[in-house]
């Protein structure tokens, strides 16, 4: 079953690549999203056993990674079938540079999607750390085409930036496992299996100076891909120049992703006792993402920008959650779902916007709930939403993990978060309300974009992210205190 | 002959190939230099013991094709078409560049002192030949301007990593070796198109010329 | 029995100009020319020393001086630096400090000498010479530092044994490498300085001394070919150890040794371009990187 789950991608993947016509691609990426999506949901009801000699092996952790991933992409891919309809094909006017270009070919584009959801289920479906590292490395690979696709100067300098980041991120976190191999060497051990498993059964032989140092190299390795601050560099760049549909991948999953990986070393350092050595660095990378996030969003005159630094802030907040361990931990997990939805729900948001406004700027967009008033209607609830206001899921999820770090004694922590929390929502409110409100400018014109495939995956996110707030299905609450479990006990 | 004897001058020569890479600013010079670091890389899993099960020499003999041969290869004939200028000012001169590769061989010579190595683990001078190479590569990669010249970093930094794997495969752990091939794999293949793009939509690979996106 | 240090000493002192002719047939040898006889730089000093010299109304005591001292100081560099087995004629603990500075010292009479003239080409060149001695010296010392921590010695007789072959470090190898490049350097040959050049805009060391002639300019050269001969020795210490065992066998290899340096100079002069002036601070920064890399190993072991 979970070969199957790596399996479909893949196909549909070769499948897109080989088809010539666009209407049955566009339906092959909605279908595998959908596949995906239904044997993800089925796994909750029959746990999979672990395939490939224990290399895939799904625990709560991972499911819960997964699901947000899937539900994600699904939302995502039937936003792209109209995203690429209304792209055509053929030589355009750049917006904001008026130079010439045209997209990269779309099968390339839909057989990358494809792949990169298959690594990124690779990674939620291991516990094996160098199954892991592969996979994140492949979503670096199948990504940086994506946010290729419009072939202009601009979506270049942001996928040059993305690439060699990541890259040396990545090899920086390749560094932390094969310092994590030397600290757990051992002449008479007969196996170096770095799956999770066998790890804690040698948890006696670890060395704590390797380790360490070991976490260090792959928090701030995944770190870097998942928009820490001060490693976020590429992150606005990456999310601004992309198509909204990978901006909204990319914030609602990938971040995750590398998030999982550095969760599966903090597993690590919880099963060797460094549990306090780990959290603390979480802890203080954690509350300087946030303060960044929330200098950069005040002031803030482009609206994917603003969006791409929120996720640096709500990365920091998720960093933060497993920094203060204990309660908080179960809030992290609901607030990374709650996250991955609303970002997503924002993104795809902003894909209409642009499609209408032709341009990025918060101060030349005016007038949105006159010129389209359904997606005017989704961003203030997004707005709402992301900034953490009731009745959404992710001020169930910040309070929990705020009042948990008060519980706990972390009242410096727990005042510094909602500093910058109060900050963020006003630099955010500014900005996102002008836009809605107001005459609509006389240069825009055209129709706006609010068909089925534009509206529908916005506003199906919403309805989850709304519904996180106000009821917590049994079943919901149950995953989420196992992935936590997994996290503060480490297994 | 002594195997081991031979692996000292083998990691001071690749200390060399570090300092000279950090402080030459030709395009050409440096890819034979990544080539030299790849062919002495090639070496390090033979040691420190000199049986040699069939897995590791093969696995010597695709590093030396990958990293001595195919790469530098690719590079000068990446380097050839896009008739790039030979020369890039960098942010940091050859001087501090190789000022700060001494500091980084003196802090990681200081760090093996700290860290209790694994007896028989590395062989002498393997951990801050490793770590060195890697930071070689960084700063290759945060202080030049000319993108080439930052997959060469990369590739460098790869290299450092490779040479810390290197005693492990002996254990048998594949993944490293994998992981490597697949990491090269980006240096080349993903970022050599990306080269390829950047020369063809700015008519040069000066990543000075990225200046659009900023706060 | 060794050979006696006053030997040595005359060995040097008469040898010295012939390292110069040496040089010469390497690059004539290069060139596919004849090339000039070997005892060419020996007429020419001849030549020089029964001239009179011819002194600037605008010169004072100073530019008298500057040949002398110059001289005088390069000499006395001479007793402390050995030759083979049997140690130098003087040696006492940090020896080779005072050696370093004598050069030193040699060089500031000439530049001094050379500003003296109030020339603006001469001020040019003795700007150039100082602001690359001061680069060469920290590499110099480092070297020695190496040798010094290899060694376990203080004094040039006990770190100028061979370290480099007698020793299995390897590292060992990187200090005679930026001695070379120190012996470039300080001895204004290619890649830093050409000797041959007649443009005063690119020249360094012949600038400085245009204005001198007769016995003076002689001092000079003649100081200039037993520097060469010093650095050389120098090298040759660092490189080579007594092999035979037999004391007059081991100092005929080490005056081998010195002309086989002369000789590497030829041929780096032959196969190498003078490098822009820009780029020589890098050269001997290199030096001084090859000298710590080398220091810091050492001292590691």
């Amino acid at each position: 079953m979970l070969l199957l789950l790596l399996l479909i991608p893949l196909a549909s993947a070769a499948l897109a690549l080989a088809i010539a016509a666009d209407t049955p691609r566009r339906l092959i990426l909605t279908l595998a999203a959908a596949a995906h999506l239904a044997l993800t949901v089925a796994a909750f009801a029959a746990p999979p056993a672990a395939a490939l000699g224990g290399l895939l092996d799904l625990d709560p952790l991972g499911h819960l990674f997964l699901a947000a991933t899937s539900l994600l992409f699904l939302a995502a891919s039937v936003y792209a079938v109209g995203y690429l309809r209304a792209e055509g094909k053929g030589q355009r006017r750049d917006f904001q540079e008026g130079a010439a270009f045209s997209n990269a070919p779309e099968r390339i584009f839909t057989a990358c999607l494809l792949v990169f959801l298959a690594a990124m289920t690779l990674v939620a479906c291991t516990r094996n750390l160098g199954a892991l590292w592969v996979g994140v490395e492949g979503t670096t690979l199948a990504s940086a085409p994506l946010i290729y696709f419009h072939r202009h100067r601009r979506s270049l300098e942001a996928t040059w930036k993305y690439l060699l980041i990541c890259s040396v991120g990545i090899a920086l976190a390749l560094l932390g496992n094969i310092l994590l191999s030397v600290a757990f060497y051992d002449p008479a051990a007969a196996s170096t299996s770095m799956n999770l498993t066998d790890l804690a059964a040698r948890a006696h032989v670890a060395q704590a100076p390797w380790l360490k140092a070991a976490f260090i190299c792959i928090l701030v390795g995944y770190g870097v891909k998942m928009g820490l601050a001060p490693m976020h560099n590429w992150l606005p760049d990456a999310h601004s120049q992309s198509p909204s549909l990978v901006s909204a991948l990319l914030s609602g999953a990938l971040l995750n992703c590398a998030f999982l990986g550095i969760l599966r070393a903090h597993q690590i350092c919880v099963l060797t006792g460094l549990e306090a050595f780990s959290q603390e660095l979480l802890t203080i990378f954690g509350l300087i993402s946030m303060a960044t996030a929330a200098a950069f969003i005040v002031g803030q005159g482009d609206y994917k920008r603003l969006l791409a630094y929120s996720s640096v802030e709500h990365m920091g907040l998720l960093a933060l959650s497993v920094g203060v361990g204990g309660g908080a931990v179960f809030g992290g997990m609901l607030h990374l779902l709650g996250h991955s939805l609303t970002k997503g729900m924002l993104f795809l948001v902003s894909g209409n916007i642009l499609a209408l406004y032709r341009t990025r700027s918060c101060h030349d967009t005016r007038g949105m709930a006159r010129a389209m008033p359904i997606t005017a209607a989704l961003w203030t609830a997004g707005f709402l939403a992301i900034a953490g206001s009731p009745p959404f899921g992710l001020f169930v999820s910040e309070f929990s993990v705020l009042s948990a770090m008060i519980r706990q004694g972390h009242t410096a922590i727990a005042c510094a978060t909602l500093t910058s929390l109060a900050v963020i929502f006003v630099g955010m409110s500014v900005p996102v309300l002008r836009m809605v409100q107001g005459p609509r400018p006389p240069a825009v014109t055209g129709e706006a974009r609010e068909d089925f495939f534009a509206v529908a995956p916005p506003l199906a996110l919403c309805a989850l992210v709304l519904m996180l707030g106000l009821y917590l299905p049994e079943s919901l609450i149950v995953i989420l205190t196992r992935a936590a479990g997994v996290v503060v006990k480490g297994l | 002959m002594n195997v081991a004897a031979l692996f000292e001058p083998l990691m001071i020569a690749l200390i060399l190939t570090n300092l000279a890479l950090l402080v030459t600013s030709r395009t050409g010079v440096l890819i034979r230099l990544i080539a030299a670091q790849g062919a002495i890389l090639a070496f390090a899993p033979l040691f420190p013991s000199s049986n040699l099960p069939v897995h590791l020499a093969l696995l010597c003999l695709a590093v030396f094709a990958i990293k001595a041969v195919a790469f530098p290869y690719l590079l000068s004939r990446t380097l050839r078409r896009i008739d790039a200028d030979p020369l890039i000012e960098p942010y940091l001169g050859a001087n501090l560049s190789a000022a700060a590769g001494i500091g980084g061989l003196l802090f990681s010579l200081w760090l093996e002192h700290r860290l209790p190595v694994p007896p028989g683990l590395f062989a002498p001078l393997l951990f801050p030949a490793a770590l060195t190479t890697i930071f070689t590569g960084l700063i290759l990669v945060v202080t030049r301007k000319n993108a080439l010249t930052q997959v060469i970093g990369y590739l460098a930094a790869e290299n450092g990593i490779f040479l810390f794997g290197a005693p492990l495969s002996r254990q048998g752990s594949v993944w490293l070796e994998l992981s490597i091939l697949l990491d090269v794999f980006v240096g080349v293949f993903v970022m050599g198109i990306a080269i390829h793009h950047i020369n063809k939509t700015f008519e040069s690979i000066d990543v000075d010329r990225f200046c659009t996106l900023r706060d | 029995m060794a050979a006696p240090a006053v030997l040595r000493i005359l060995t040097a002192l008469v040898l010295a100009p012939l390292l110069l002719g040496v040089i010469n047939r390497v690059k004539a040898i290069f060139a596919g020319r004849q090339g000039r006889r070997l005892s060419q730089p020996y007429r020419d000093l001849f030549k020089l020393a029964r001239k009179g010299a011819v002194y600037s109304r605008t010169t004072t005591w100073i530019f008298k001086a500057a040949p002398v001292v110059s001289l005088a100081a390069i000499l006395a560099v001479l007793v402390l630096v050995p030759l083979g087995p049997g140690g130098p004629a003087l040696s006492f603990t940090g020896d080779f400090i005072l050696a370093v500075y004598l050069l030193a010292l040699a060089r500031a009479a000439v530049v001094l000498g050379a500003l003296d003239t109030g020339s603006s080409f001469e001020g040019m060149g003795a700007s150039r010479e100082a602001a690359f001695s001061a680069l060469a010296e920290p590499a110099l010392f480092l070297c020695f530092l190496v040798l010094a921590a290899s060694t376990h010695g203080l004094t040039l007789g006990v770190l100028l044994r061979g370290a480099a072959l007698s020793s299995t470090a390897p590292e060992l190898a990187l200090a005679p490498i930026a001695l070379f490049i120190v012996l470039l350097a300080e001895n204004s040959r290619i890649p830093v300085d050409d000797p041959n050049t007649h443009l005063e805009l690119t020249m360094i060391h012949e600038v400085m001394i245009l204005d001198h002639s007769g016995p003076d300019l002689a001092f000079i050269e003649y100081g200039a070919a037993v520097k060469l001969w010093i650095f050389c020795a120098v090298l040759t210490g660092a490189v080579l150890p007594p092999l035979t065992g037999d004391p007059w066998l081991d100092f005929a290899l080490a005056v081998a040794g010195v002309f086989a340096c002369a000789a590497c100079v030829g041929v780096v002069e032959s196969v190498m371009a003078r490098l822009r002036l820009p780029r020589v601070p890098k050269l001997l920064a290199l030096a001084c990187a090859c000298a710590t890399i080398a220091l810091i190993l050492t001292l590691w072991r």
